[in-house]
């Protein structure tokens, strides 16, 4: 029977946490898309960006080295042997607080009174800016992201349960969860976190009553960026920090327009679907089609379910008057 | 003073409608298109025929394909490039299939194809709008790459997965393959870009072309007026898909000359053509144009600029490329919305006055 | 109350009614748990201007965009040139000769004046793809014969000036009158305008009313229209529909119901039964 075999529960939780990293991104976009109505293509590579920046100080690292040498003729690689990883996930924080700042003030606000497609496709336009930039500052080839978190195979598990599990992806799933639970207190119970909800729902009313529109976006996007470190952390130390990064905010897609845009508990929900889905079919319907159907397939799960349900499992009801 | 417009007044409907109303802008164009077809070719060569022209006309045909459906039915499609892939693999199977067909009929029925296909992946936008569309799109763009890539039948079960265009002719004048003349495919994809550019201009501005910016702009107040959404939308999918069929035909089998799903038609493309339209002008027939050529002149100006003349590593200019596309995106869309078709309107208008503000 | 069909008659000023055009019978309309409309009929006859009056919330609205098919209700019959309207989507109801403005102005935003108007004519557009795509032949001059018509409801509305302005910078006023010519442009049997006067000055109102006069009595289109103006009402109006919380309480000339005492308690505020 499917449910006695130990592939069979392989699949499933590894797919359960592969649904957690994409959570993770997804979760990225919600908090944006609440706040400002914005549909943020980049979040992918801001993840990128800062799994870059990450390992950039931790291996001393000098930005823009190589334009430098390019134009100046300088040759410096290295500033030294890089920092203690603590210190550089601080100053990486610190950087992603910065450039939350940068495209609040350059991007968001002239935008400010756009229709939601100008506002996505400006978020396309900042992704490549980005990732140009990223590239520029930190070089592009592959890098190793080491944050000392446990890795290779789940002893225990592979003891008592013939199961072969990633520890690197258990953390990841603890570390998400911390963060998800840390979110929704942070919303529920403080002064800030009201006045998010606040602004999410209602832009005018959020200003009448003395928010600053753009102290919430600022706040909003570098508490995205804080998602995108640890989305970026948790991928990079995985497969390596590189361009594919970014990519996963493509993957988030689905992952969004199964639980909704503007529902926390719909991208865990949607993050955790799309990942047990994709493995299972993969897994069971993959060898009869050639595989590689990750590719597709979660484009497609998200695009039937839409056709039945546009507004997602947790979105809020389109409703249009006239 | 140099743009004149004083009696330039129009006494007919007719004259009203033109593409051109002034005078200027007719001559000007007519007198392009003369120096496009007979001047060029004369010194034209591999570099140019390859790098520059093929390109542009073969993306053109594209953006103005992506612009009717992103840009007058505000349908935003991120498939582009699984319906180049498809509009390809169509004329490889004709021409394979069919060794004697003319090259023009294998890109007119690429086109139809993809039109189908089009229409297949165009239903969902009856149930769903805006950026939940946008993802959907990008169903079939994944979808198709994958298809292209695991369907044997597709590629003619070579062992490489690749496709290559064998030598096939218009008209008797060889067009694809490695012996076609730099001038026959020039005029080739230029009389495409002419032919069906004409024809898109014209949809445009008659009731479907109506029908469709209506449906963009409040498609409740569409229906109320009688458009029936689902032949509407379904019918900028359909045409939109055509074109885009055509240019990724065009694109394989004149162009490229072999390819392969992953690397030629992946989702670059779909963000290059629609940057194109965005930097050139959404809802503009021009700025598809004007978007194409600049999309595509701006990897040659950098490589030539930064490269060649500054000596920059040719990865910095890749992505300093990147950021400034990402930064003219960003830009175009505070500034000017409708892109740079827009911005020459506004320029003629101050040229039609100047030297007086007035 | 239904009329049945009755004989045409004219009027003081030389306008011809003629029999039932629209008949609402027993309309119920509901939305979750709130009943918008409740068992409303009433009868619209040709040639006729048509006044629906009630305060706001009153279900107004809805009753047009039932009329227009936009909203379907749970119960009732809408019946039109005394045919049973079947179950029909909003543009097949464009075709059957209804067009309507909306109180928030629907006009597409990124169009001309000029086109706005010509999307009007789209029902009586009828070219194909290929012969729009080649355009010289039957798809120029279908155009130009309808151009020609949006023209004349371009000179009778006066707004010649902004034909080619693209609608979203037009002041509200005229981006009233534009969508009025949408309108129009469809040459409909029933014509249902949304408070076409709201937001406007005295002058533009008179404006307005001297339009939609001036449509029924030149082309004879039938007009109904919601209005919030009591002096409007009075003076263009033939016959007037009350309607307050989703139910009719008053039917019949201005008149009759200036004088009607459960109107003036509608809109006093006083509670009734």
């Amino acid at each position: 029977m499917i449910l006695f075999d130990p592939f069979f529960w392989e699949v499933f939780i590894s797919g359960l946490l592969a649904g957690v990293m994409y959570a993770l991104v997804a979760l990225g976009f919600v908090l944006i898309f609440k706040a400002s109505g914005i549909f943020n293509f980049a979040q992918g590579v801001l993840a990128l960006f800062a799994a870059l920046t990450l390992v950039g100080f931790q291996t001393g690292q000098v930005p823009f080295a190589h334009l430098l040498e390019a134009v100046f003729g300088l040759h410096v690689t290295h500033w030294g042997d890089g920092m203690p990883t603590v210190l550089a996930l601080l100053l990486s924080l610190f950087v992603m607080i910065g450039l939350a700042w940068l495209i609040v003030k350059i991007v968001l606000r002239p935008l400010v009174n756009q229709e939601g497609i100008i506002l996505f496709m400006a978020t396309i336009g900042l992704a490549f800016v980005l990732e140009g930039v990223g590239d520029l500052m930190w070089g592009a080839n592959v890098k190793r992201l080491d944050v000392g978190l446990p890795e290779g195979p789940s002893d225990f598990l592979l003891d008592h349960t013939g199961m072969f599990i990633e520890k690197l992806e258990i953390s990841a799933a603890v570390v998400a969860m911390i963060l998800v639970a840390s979110l929704m207190l942070f919303s529920q119970y403080t002064k800030m976190g009201r006045a998010l909800r606040a602004v999410a729902d209602d832009h005018q009313a959020a200003l009448s009553v003395g928010i600053s529109l753009e102290t919430i976006w600022w706040v909003v996007w570098s508490i995205s960026g804080l998602v995108a470190l640890v989305a970026g952390v948790m991928w990079g130390a995985k497969s390596g920090v590189q361009f594919s990064l970014s990519l996963i905010a493509l993957k988030a897609l689905p992952v969004l327009m199964l639980g909704g845009f503007t529902s926390i508990p719909g991208a865990i929900i949607g993050g955790l679907m799309i990942g047990v889905g994709e493995k299972m079919f993969e897994f069971y319907i993959g060898p009869m089609i050639g595989g590689a159907t990750e590719n597709w397939f979660a484009y497609m799960l998200a695009l039937l379910f839409l056709l039945f349900r546009p507004q997602g499992l947790f979105g809020e009801k389109i409703i249009e008057r006239v | 003073m140099i743009y004149r417009e004083a009696g330039d007044f129009k006494t007919t409907y007719k004259a009203d409608q033109e593409t051109f109303p002034i005078r200027l802008d007719k001559v000007g164009f007519w007198l392009s298109v003369l120096i496009v077809v007979f001047v060029i070719p004369l010194f034209l060569n591999d570099y140019w025929e390859k790098a520059v022209f093929l390109p542009f006309f073969i993306y053109a045909i594209a953006a103005i394909g992506l612009n009717i459906l992103t840009g007058y039915c505000g349908q935003v499609s991120l498939g582009t490039g699984g319906f180049m892939a498809v509009g390809a693999y169509s004329s490889y199977k004709l021409m394979t299939s069919f060794p004697n067909l003319d090259m023009f009929v294998v890109i007119i029925c690429s086109g139809i194809v993809t039109a189908f296909v089009g229409i297949l992946f165009g239903i969902p936008s009856l149930r769903i709008k805006g950026f939940y569309l946008a993802v959907a799109t990008l169903a079939s763009q994944f979808f198709l790459v994958w298809l292209f890539n695991k369907w044997e039948w597709t590629y003619n079960y070579s062992a490489t997965g690749q496709i290559t265009a064998p030598e096939r002719d218009f008209l008797g004048v060889v067009v694809t393959g490695a012996y076609s003349a730099p001038w026959a495919t020039y005029l080739f994809c230029f009389g495409f870009l002419f032919i069906f550019g004409w024809m898109a201009r014209n949809l445009v501005r008659g009731h479907i072309g109506r029908s469709w910016m209506a449906i963009r702009d409040m498609d409740i107040a569409a229906e109320i007026i009688g458009v029936n959404p689902l032949k509407a939308k379904l019918s900028a999918f359909a045409i939109s898909s055509f074109y885009i069929g055509v240019a990724g035909a065009l694109y394989f089998s004149v162009w490229l000359g072999a390819a392969e799903p992953t690397e030629a038609f992946s989702i670059d493309k779909s963000f290059d053509v629609l940057f194109m339209i965005i930097i050139g002008g959404l809802g503009s027939m021009t700025g598809s144009i004007i978007g194409a050529a600049f999309i595509v002149l701006l990897p040659v100006v950098f490589k030539t600029v930064l490269v060649g003349l500054l000596g920059w590593p040719t990865d910095i200019a890749e992505f300093t490329q990147i950021i400034l596309i990402g930064s003219l995106i960003i830009f175009f869309l505070i500034k000017e919305p409708h892109g740079i078709a827009a911005l020459w309107r506004t320029l003629k208008q101050k040229l039609r006055l100047w030297p007086f503000p007035y | 109350m239904t009329i049945a069909t009755q004989d045409a008659f004219t009027t003081d000023d030389g306008r011809l009614i003629g029999p039932t055009l629209l008949e609402v019978k027993g309309i119920t309309l509901k939305f979750g748990g709130v009943t918008a409309i409740e068992n409303i009929s009433f009868d619209i006859r040709e040639g006729e201007v048509r006044a629906i009056i009630g305060p706001n919330g009153a279900g107004k609205s809805s009753m047009l965009n039932v009329i227009n098919g936009f909203y379907h209700p749970q119960e009732g019959e809408v019946w039109f040139k005394n045919e049973l309207r079947a179950p029909m989507k909003p543009y097949q109801i464009a075709y059957q000769g209804i067009a309507r403005t909306f109180q928030n102005i629907a006009l597409f935003k990124g169009m001309s004046t000029l086109d706005n108007i010509m999307t009007g004519r789209f029902t009586h557009m009828s070219s194909g793809i290929l012969a729009q795509a080649l355009w010289k032949g039957s798809a120029e001059r279908e155009e130009f014969v309808n151009r020609e018509k949006v023209e004349r409801i371009i000179d009778f509305l006066e707004i010649q000036q902004i034909r080619k302005t693209e609608v979203g910078r037009l002041p509200y006023g005229l981006q009233k009158r534009v969508e009025l010519g949408r309108a129009l442009a469809a040459e409909p049997k029933l014509l249902l305008l949304d408070e076409p006067m709201a937001g406007m000055n005295v002058e533009e109102k008179e404006d307005m009313s001297r339009f939609i006069l001036d449509v029924n009595e030149e082309f004879g289109t039938t007009v109904a229209l919601i209005e919030h103006d009591m002096g409007v009402v009075m003076d263009i109006a033939d016959r007037v529909v009350v309607m307050d919380y989703g139910k009719k309480i008053g039917d019949g000339t201005p008149v009759e119901i200036r004088k009607n005492q459960v109107v003036i308690d509608a809109y006093l505020g006083i509670s009734h039964d």
